[in-house]
This record gives C-alpha cells, sequence and structure tokens, in this order.
C-alpha cells in the first residue's frame, strides 16, 4: 500500500448560496460537499469526475486550501492543512500547484511567458538562475525557447495550456491539481496535453488530481477514480475496476452516456428497461 | 427528389482576403442528418450561419450557390430571402442561455417568432408550443411557459430551444453544437430527442459539431472539415468503417474511447498536418488564377 500524500476525512464544504441571499445580509451557507473520505495515493494520478454542481471543483480547490472545509480534516504529507492560516500554509504552496481549465483568463494577458513562469519561482526563493529555470520548464513542456518574450494571446489554445503546465511544476512539486484541463481545447490538442501531462506525471512521480467530466480521458490517464454526485461520493475505485466492473447504477449510467466514435445504431433508442422499470 | 439544401462551391473571405470558407459543396437531403464535423476554425459554424443568412458583416461570401429546396438564396431579393428562411430553417444552438431572452418568460418568446414570422394566430401558436413541449417531454408546460429562462436548468432550457425549432415545421434546422454545453448524460437524453423528432417530422438537419462520437450516433452523413474546406464526405457508417483522408485518421485516433485507452487519445502527427498545409494552399493557389 503506497503512503497517502493526502487523507480526507469527512471533509464538508458549506459555501454562500447567493440565489438564496437576501437584499440585504448575509447569504445562507449551502452544504457544496457532504462528508467525503478518501486517500490521494502518492505518485499517481486520481480521476476525480462528476456532472457540472456535483461539487468536484470545490473539492479541488478545498485540497489546494484555497477554501476553508467547514467540518472534517485534510492531511497533506503527514500535516493537518484543515484550518491552517494563509500565512502557515504559503510555505505549502510550492508543493500545492494548480493547472486551470482556461489558460486565457488565468494567463496575464501583460506579461511575458517568461515572467509568467518565473513567477512561483521569485514567490518560493528561486530567483536565483531564472532564466536557465525558466528555460528548463518551457523546454519540460515541449515550447521552444523563442516563446519566453512572447504574450498569452500570440500563442495556440494548446500552446497556453502548457504554459499553465509549466508554471505550475516549474517548482516541481508534490501535488498538482488540474481541473478540467483540456476541456476547452480541439480534440488534437487535447491528446498533446494529455500525453504530455501523463509523461511529466510519471516522469517527476507527481500526484495530480484530475478533474474532468470525461471519463473516456479519466480512464486513460488515472489509476484510481472518485465518482461524485451532488456532493457525495458515488463510487470510488482503480479505474480499470471502475469501468469493467462498476458497481452504482449511477456510474454506469454515465460510463453509457458517452457517444464512443463508432457506429451503434442502438444507442439512440430508448431502452426497454427505462420504460418499464422493473 | 431535389435536396433539401445543396451548396455548391461557396467560398468566403474576410475583409484582409483570408479565404474562411473554401470551395464548400455538400447537400442534405429531405429528412437527412447531415453532420458538419472539425476543429475550432474548420469554417463548420460558419457554414450554417450562411444557410441562415446571418454571416458576421465582415465575412463576404465571393461564390457558390447556396439552394434551399431549389430556390436559389443568391438570387432573391433580401427581403425575401430572410422570409423564404425564416420559413423553411430553423436553429438550435449551443448556448440556450444566451439564446433566449433573459427578461421575458419562455411562453412568448416562443409564440412570438410562430406569430410574427409564419403569421399564425396568437391561439395557434400557443396550442402548437404546448403540443411541441409535451414532445420534448417537459411534463409541466404550465411552468415553463411562465419561466424565465434562468429558473430552468440547461437541459431544460435547450428542450425548449429544441420544441421551438421544431414549431414552425421547418424543412431544415441547422443544430451548431446543441449538447457541447451539457452533461453527457443529459446529453444523451437531447440526442435522443433530437433524433426521435427528427425522424417524426421528416426534418433535415444540419449538425454542426466537434465530437466524433456526437456524429458516430446521429447522422446518416458527414462532412468533414479543415480550414474551411471539405476533406472528406461520406455515408456516417463507412466513414467510421474506412476514414479515407489522413486527417479524419488522425482525428479519430486523437478522440478518447474508454474502451481502448491506449490506442485512443493519438496526437496528430507533423506530418499529417503538413499535409493539410500543403492541400489548402493548393487549392488556395488554384483558386486565385480564374480570379487574377
Amino acid at each position: 500500500m503506497v503512503e497517502p500524500l493526502f487523507s480526507v476525512r469527512g471533509l464538508k464544504v458549506a459555501l454562500p448560496d447567493m440565489t438564496r441571499k437576501p437584499l440585504i445580509g448575509r447569504a445562507p451557507l449551502a452544504e457544496i460537499l457532504k462528508g467525503f473520505d478518501f486517500d490521494l495515493p502518492k505518485g499517481s494520478v486520481t480521476g476525480i469526475v462528476g456532472e457540472s454542481g456535483s461539487g468536484k471543483s470545490t473539492l479541488g480547490r478545498a485540497l489546494v486550501r484555497l477554501l476553508e472545509p467547514s467540518a472534517g480534516s485534510i492531511g497533506f504529507d503527514g500535516r493537518d492543512i484543515t484550518h491552517l492560516p494563509e500565512a502557515e500554509l504559503r510555505p505549502l504552496r510550492r508543493n500545492l500547484q494548480m493547472i486551470f481549465q482556461d489558460p486565457m483568463s488565468s494567463l496575464n494577458p501583460r506579461r511575458t511567458i517568461a515572467s509568467i513562469i518565473a513567477a512561483p519561482l521569485k514567490q518560493n526563493g528561486l530567483g536565483d538562475n531564472l532564466k536557465a529555470r525558466v528555460a528548463e520548464a518551457l523546454q519540460r513542456v515541449g515550447l521552444p525557447q523563442s516563446f519566453a518574450g512572447r504574450y498569452r494571446h500570440e500563442l495556440s489554445g494548446g500552446q497556453r495550456q502548457r504554459v499553465g503546465i509549466a508554471r505550475a511544476l516549474a517548482l516541481s512539486p508534490k501535488f498538482v491539481l488540474a481541473d478540467e484541463i483540456v476541456s476547452g481545447l480541439d480534440v488534437s490538442t487535447q491528446a498533446q496535453i494529455l500525453t504530455l501531462l501523463e509523461k511529466l506525471a510519471a516522469d517527476m512521480g507527481l500526484t495530480v488530481a484530475f478533474i474532468s467530466h470525461d471519463l473516456s480521458v479519466i480512464r486513460r490517464l488515472c489509476r484510481q477514480v472518485i465518482v461524485m454526485r451532488e456532493g457525495m461520493i458515488v463510487e470510488a475505485s482503480a479505474t480499470d475496476a471502475l469501468f469493467d466492473n462498476p458497481r452504482q447504477a449511477y456510474t454506469r449510467d454515465l460510463i453509457g452516456a458517452i457517444p464512443l466514435p463508432e457506429i451503434d445504431a442502438g444507442w439512440l433508442d430508448i431502452p426497454a428497461a427505462a420504460k418499464a422499470p422493473t | 427528389m431535389s435536396a433539401c439544401l445543396d451548396i455548391a462551391n461557396l467560398s468566403a473571405v474576410l475583409p484582409n482576403g483570408q479565404r474562411v470558407l473554401r470551395s464548400v459543396s455538400l447537400a442534405v437531403q429531405p429528412g437527412e442528418v447531415r453532420a458538419l464535423v472539425g476543429e475550432s476554425g474548420a469554417g463548420k459554424t460558419m457554414i450554417g450561419k450562411a444557410v441562415l443568412g446571418v454571416l458576421p458583416s465582415s465575412v463576404r461570401l465571393v461564390e457558390g450557390d447556396m439552394l434551399l429546396e431549389g430556390e436559389d438564396l443568391g438570387r432573391l431579393q433580401p427581403k425575401a430571402r430572410r422570409t423564404l428562411i425564416g420559413a423553411r430553417t430553423a436553429l438550435i444552438p449551443q448556448d440556450p442561455l444566451t439564446a433566449l431572452n433573459p427578461s421575458r418568460r419562455i411562453g412568448p418568446q416562443m409564440t412570438d417568432r410562430l406569430v410574427r414570422i409564419l403569421g399564425w394566430s396568437g391561439e395557434k401558436a400557443d396550442r402548437r408550443t404546448r403540443q411541441l413541449l409535451d414532445e420534448v417531454q417537459i411534463r409541466d408546460p404550465e411552468r415553463v411557459l411562465k419561466s424565465y429562462p434562468h429558473e430552468l436548468s440547461g437541459g431544460m432550457r435547450q428542450r425548449v430551444l429544441i420544441a421551438a425549432a421544431f414549431a414552425a415545421e421547418p424543412r431544415l434546422i441547422v443544430a451548431d453544437e446543441p449538447t457541447t454545453a451539457l452533461d453527457v448524460t443529459v446529453q444523451k437524453q437531447i440526442l435522443r430527442l433530437i433524433a426521435a423528432l427528427q425522424r417524426e417530422h421528416g426534418t433535415a438537419i444540419l449538425f454542426v459539431t466537434h465530437d466524433l462520437g456526437v456524429v458516430a450516433k446521429i447522422s446518416q452523413k458527414v462532412s468533414v472539415l479543415y480550414a474551411g474546406k471539405v476533406v472528406e464526405e461520406a455515408d456516417t457508417a463507412a466513414l467510421f468503417a474506412a476514414p479515407q483522408h489522413a486527417y479524419t485518421r488522425a482525428l479519430m485516433a486523437a478522440t478518447p474511447r474508454y474502451t481502448d485507452p491506449f490506442a485512443s487519445l493519438k496526437p496528430v502527427d507533423g506530418a499529417v498536418l503538413a499535409g493539410l498545409a500543403a492541400e489548402i494552399a493548393a487549392a488556395d493557389l488554384a483558386w486565385r488564377r480564374p480570379h487574377g
């Protein structure tokens, strides 16, 4: 058994529900995560899958402590980080990195690619030898050195996402949260980015939480999967077991709803079972 | 039998002279679903907009013909063209939230179009709207008709727009990535719904998508686009059995499949892209010549 990097127990997160906010006064809290128990094993990629509103992004944000849990505990690398104040979190942040969904909005338009990648290095006291470190980060993600002086708008979507990965990995973190990092990309670019992340995660021994709505992608990339629905874990197991033998009806529905790129004349027919539930 | 939609040699340019559609030809037969598949920038949405006559003003059609049920759209006066397009076609858009007016209730939004464009009586439009809401399996039409768009879920909003699209009995529907913003389980329901209504009403659909999985399930014919050029056209079954163009094969290999995780998700080979670039360049060279 691999030692877990993250140990999550009874995790609950409540956020203000702005749709029910009175005109004057505070919005009532809505519980987004309703009690999570799981471990993220060291050095492997764990998929977190669910439909919109299932709370998968909230879970990710709680892991990297962009959100403070309302109950339960998060253990990271043997340390309880559940309620650590920001000042004490800061030294840990270099090991808690994120790759975002939309690099267009997560890369500063007024900074060069080099300065974007250098920012986390400087903040973590690795400001010496910056040029070489940036060059290494670019090379790692397969971008030419000439990109160092460019700006975000001069790059294609796939190149931008490579910059996002380069920035997250510049500090050689222990943990990377990848939240829907390919959902804005074309399939051909998506394949490049995912194979890159797969290779880097293996080479660097990264622990990755890979949030996605796409089970096909998860099967390729992840060793284990957490299926979420409405703030709860539906099923968590090893990837192959989940696909070969899903235990929950919801998991089966999710898998069955994926349109595979192959002809299947009966796919759009309404199954007899759905018409007359037994 | 004449085609429901017949596009021949359609080319469009931007003000800087760059071609965004490159001699596109395709036909949609009555009652048929034709998928237009390609990556971003391939021009698939542009074709849909050209058909509906809603191209952005910066895009100029410079050659080619579009025939809607045999009527040449290019030869009609603008007003006659709009009337014809309004009566015979409809759109199912990608994002139902921006397609619906946020400050009006669903009911009047759905009936207005029938009254204003088709000249139906309010009563007839209302009856028709309720009938269609029933067909898209909305169980409580009263509530939905009185709702504002933000009060409905994404799937419900898309159902409303599908109902609105079919309500006027169009001959052709342009469906522009209608399920891209939806969760997979909702996507499956919506695709089922579109397929069922399409069969029942005998409507032809030009189905724009980037997802080969959706193409395989919903369409009978498919055109694969790259940089505004149709690189392959085939029966859907034939395309998936034996893709002819290297780009089509590359797209298929790049599409992830949970049934075969390690044979899929293959990055597109540089040679394929180089071949495409050469093909596009050659097509442009050949095209410029007659025009000086």
